[in-house]
């Protein structure tokens, strides 16, 4: 029996009872549809979290805050109030410290602010002039924060794109304007341009202001959330990362790194958390899709057995004419495997469709990886064989003689 | 020279269920020679049915030989089982039993196809065999749009398509209106003439009047057997 006629005949079988057949194949479809659009998710999601974090620049160590013990007790990680402006004047002159070309101190924390009958909650920063460089900020309007801020203490603000289409709404160029930060009053002297991304942390929902300004006038803070370095080139990031590491512990008076109120990562340090995070996201999504996948396995297998059941005579006259078992095998997986083979295909542009629709939505990449397309594809075959495995050999062992005295 | 087709001898059949025994053929003997026409006869639970389906190799007996063509069945496997009655037998049954929602042309082929012949030649012998019966104006009707005594002139040529050694008929006449029955028996009449060998289960004596040798069971056993 060629392979053609098995095809054909399976089809024929199968669209005897096209509800049921359709159902069965839903089943697959949903399956495979959300093992794809997961699976696509979360390679997205990876490549964004990665092109985020390569705008920030490879280059770059950021030196936050631990936690402190005192008397046994811990504080929460990024608690501790040990970094300070002396620190990074610190890592910037000392002699041990090779290879950091910019060291950039920051002090961020969130503030209420209002330009009018608008308002926003914001990530205020901030910042030295240095940051720029550091952090490859540049602005579409206006100027960044100088050091004749910094020491006048001046109340100026440069705004995110995000915050300025909160507070002044798409298009307008807020140069000049007044904005309330906790009350104060700063003057906005630019805007930043958008830097991309979105999720996590949006970079551009921020407002940066002087150092000095955010420390003693907006905050009343002494110590630094941040500091950003920027290494002379990626080769000298790990030996950079230790030397400011010890330095750090020394003026902490710290004998062991295992003591460190703070932590120094390096862009791939951060990289690669994110991305396990993703990567955790993602198989424990994709493991709930191939859950819903053996759900629809096993509604095959149901069809299939029912199939078999109603089938009896036509099998047992299928014996009586001559065939053998791997005959009426063949014939019952091809029907199980064209049931998964079109629910695979299915799903498949139904998954791509469906995260193709996330994509435009949430303004995400859409990227379609063939390995996964692959993978569904064998997957599904493979969920007829092994579904309709039962059933066939179920078939397959009838006796002629009863199985033609089935009514 | 006469050669025996079949060639059955002491054969039993016995069904047991728990403690009863349930004896539904026994020592059955019987020579059937290539050309006869033979019909069985007799009254329900005579065992007539059971013969025909060991004869069949549907089922094998409790004890006894069955030699079909020289060979012996016993101890064969299912699947050697299914080639036998691929090659060697035709089956002809009250039901008809056709594949439903299938084409004559497709189902007089279903046996050619599981033996492996080429798709040219089992599509010029279909054509050849419907021809045979009457119907080559209805190879593409399924049996839903056939008479019955249409459906059994399929089956017909279903059970010739193999060239088989023997024909069993089991009550090919039962569902069919008396008119066409004839029909049907003049068909199995032609066929003996032209050599084949047909043995045929029926309780109608009209219909057993075709056959050359009619052999009555009652009990399971032959009762008599006449010319």
């Amino acid at each position: 029996m060629n392979i053609n006629k098995l095809i054909k005949t399976g089809l024929k079988n199968l669209n005897v009872n096209k509800m049921r057949t359709s159902l069965a194949i839903l089943g697959i479809v949903i399956g495979i549809g959300s093992v794809i659009a997961l699976i696509s998710l979360g390679q997205a999601g990876k490549s964004a979290v990665q092109s985020q974090i390569q705008s920030i620049g490879s280059n770059l160590l950021t030196i936050s805050p631990g936690f402190t013990s005192s008397g046994g007790v811990r504080t929460a990680a990024g608690g501790a109030t040990t970094l300070t402006l002396e620190d990074a004047e610190a890592v910037r002159d000392a002699s041990s410290v090779a290879g950091i070309k910019n060291v950039s101190p920051e002090y961020s924390s969130r503030a209420q602010v209002i330009s009018g009958r608008n308002n926003t909650n914001t990530q205020v920063v901030g910042v030295e002039p240095v940051y720029s460089v550091v952090r490859k900020l540049s602005l579409s309007s206006g100027s960044f924060i100088t050091s004749g801020h910094l020491t006048a203490l001046s109340r100026v603000a440069v705004l995110g794109p995000t915050v300025v289409e909160d507070l002044f709404g798409e298009g307008v160029n807020p140069v000049g304007s007044a904005i309330r930060i906790s009350g104060k009053i700063f003057q906005v002297i630019g805007v930043a341009k958008s830097k991309g991304g979105s999720g996590f942390q949006n970079q551009d929902d921020r407002i940066y202001i002087p150092l000095t300004t955010a420390q003693k006038q907006l905050f009343g803070v002494r110590h630094l959330t941040s500091i950003a370095l920027e290494a002379s080139s990626e080769d000298v990031m790990t030996r950079a990362q230790n030397q400011v590491g010890y330095l750090l512990l020394d003026r902490h008076h710290l004998d062991s790194p295992s003591s460190a109120d703070f932590r120094i990562q390096s862009q791939s340090d951060i990289l690669e958390t994110a991305s396990a995070v993703s990567g955790t996201f993602t198989s424990m999504l994709t493991g709930v899709a191939a859950i819903s996948l053996l759900v629809g396995g096993i509604g095959i297998m149901n069809i299939m057995l029912m199939s078999v059941t109603e089938r009896t005579r036509e099998i047992g006259l299928r014996k009586a004419l001559g065939a053998k078992k791997k005959v009426i095998i063949a014939q019952f997986l091809t029907e199980s495997v064209i049931l998964t083979f079109v629910g695979g295909v299915l799903g498949i542009i139904f998954g791509i469709a469906g995260f193709f629709i996330y994509s435009r939505v949430a303004g995400s990449v859409f990227v379609i990886s063939p390995g996964s397309v692959l993978l569904a594809f064998a997957v599904s075959a493979a969920i007829g064989v092994l579904f309709g495995w039962y059933p066939a050999r179920k078939a397959a062992a009838l006796q002629p003689i009863e199985a033609l005295r089935y009514e | 020279m006469i050669t025996p087709i079949i060639k059955v001898s002491r054969l039993s059949k016995v069904y047991r269920t728990d403690d009863l025994e349930n004896v539904v053929l026994s020592d059955v003997t019987l020579t059937i020679n290539k050309g006869d026409f033979v019909a069985i006869m007799g009254p329900s639970g005579s065992g007539k049915s059971t013969l025909m389906q060991i004869l069949g190799c549907l089922d094998l007996p409790t004890s006894g030989t069955y030699l079909l063509d020289g060979q012996d069945v016993a101890g064969l496997s299912d699947d050697q089982l299914a080639d036998i009655r691929n090659r060697k037998i035709g089956f002809v049954f009250q039901a008809y039993n056709l594949l439903p929602r299938t084409s004559a042309l497709d189902n007089v082929m279903v046996p050619m196809d599981y033996a492996g012949l080429p798709e040219s030649l089992q599509l010029e012998k279909a054509k050849k065999l419907l021809d045979l019966v009457g119907l080559s104006d209805r190879m593409h009707h399924p049996p839903n749009k056939l008479s019955g005594g249409q459906q059994q002139r399929v089956a017909i040529a279903r059970a010739l398509s193999m060239e088989p050694s023997i024909i069993l008929a089991d009550e090919p006449t039962g569902n069919i209106a008396s008119a066409q029955a004839e029909e049907i028996m003049s068909i199995f009449r032609q066929l003996n003439r032209q050599g084949h060998t047909i043995v045929m289960i029926t309780h109608e004596a009209d219909i057993a009047k075709s056959a050359r040798r009619v052999i009555h069971l009652r009990d399971g056993k032959i009762e008599h057997e006449h010319k």
